[in-house]
């Protein structure tokens, strides 16, 4: 079942290429490409990041809410996935180090990887430990 | 100085209209593929072709390992493209020292794949979702980090 799901066509391909694409340029526009941007909200010196975070979560929204209402499924075949979230200790446990690194760094994951994208070169070390950081985790996990 | 000022000394509307274009793709993602856009995912999937331990061989790593690798790609190619269109094609820089970088980015990559979700996939798509569990990941990394970074202001 999940297999036919996950299929990558060509269609498909270029879709998540889009998607990617309007994702790294939408971080880039929101500044959240700069780590003093995003420790200045931390900082409580600007809210912007919570305009950012509500924009899309509010269009996230009426995506996942909507979509699975309005068509049988995707437009280029498959189903509608869902994800669902567990609360259990290692989803409380790994977001509180997450929100240690965040907080050292300025960086998560989406503003690494669009460092590759905007030259920032000093951002490559933030990518390079977010990069070990996924191995670390999956060489001592126990699944 | 208003309120709006004061909360956002740096203007506003490129915050929103920014949130808005993450947003547009992440819904560009589901309404034609039907999947679910998070970002650090990518950061166990493509170990899969290295590591055949159990925990990488996972199905849901399996599956998606293509299309993340992809999106991620999708990142890059925006990022440059905004760089190039609106930036002046200089290539950007941040004097956050090299140490926080390295050490922090290596937390947030531990504790995101630990948690199943970073700022994307437990503050966009989970919250766009209505999950609490994901809610209560994001009051919980956004709590560590404010203290952190507040404590390395001090510091």
């Amino acid at each position: 079942m999940s297999m036919s799901a996950h299929t990558l066509s060509l269609p498909k391909a270029l879709v998540t290429l889009l998607a990617g694409a309007l994702f790294g340029f939408g971080l880039s526009v929101a500044t959240m490409i700069q780590p003093e941007v995003v420790l200045g909200f931390l900082r409580f010196q600007d809210w912007g990041l919570m305009l950012v975070m509500g924009g899309a979560a509010g269009l996230a929204l009426v995506a996942y809410k909507g979509f699975p209402r309005w068509f049988v499924r995707p437009l280029l075949g498959g189903q509608f996935l869902t994800q669902p979230a567990q609360w259990n200790r290692q989803t409380l446990v790994g977001s509180a180090i997450f929100g240690i690194g965040w907080g050292l760094s300025g960086v998560c994951p989406g503003p690494a990887i669009a460092a590759l994208g905007t030259g920032n070169t000093d951002i490559l070390w933030a990518l390079a430990g977010i990069v070990l950081g996924g191995l670390v985790h999956g060489l001592a996990a126990r699944e | 100085m208003t309120l709006i000022d004061t909360l956002f000394p740096l203007g506003w509307q490129h915050y929103l209209l920014g949130g808005l274009t993450i947003g547009a793709g992440v819904a560009l993602l589901y309404l034609f593929n039907g999947w679910v856009g998070g970002m650090s995912t990518v950061f166990s999937s493509s170990w899969s072709w290295v590591f055949h331990r159990p925990f990488f061989q996972q199905e849901r790593f399996l599956n998606s390992r293509h299309w993340r690798l992809v999106y991620a790609a999708g990142v890059v190619l925006g990022a440059l493209v905004w760089r190039f269109a609106m930036a002046g094609g200089e290539p950007q820089h941040t004097n956050v020292p090299v140490w926080q970088l390295l050490v922090g980015g290596f937390l947030a990559g531990y504790g995101a794949r630990l948690g199943n979700g970073c700022t994307s996939g437990h503050g966009i798509c989970g919250l766009g979702s209505l999950q609490l569990p994901s809610l209560g990941a994001v009051l919980t990394f956004m709590g560590t980090a404010f203290l952190t970074a507040n404590l390395m202001r001090l510091a």
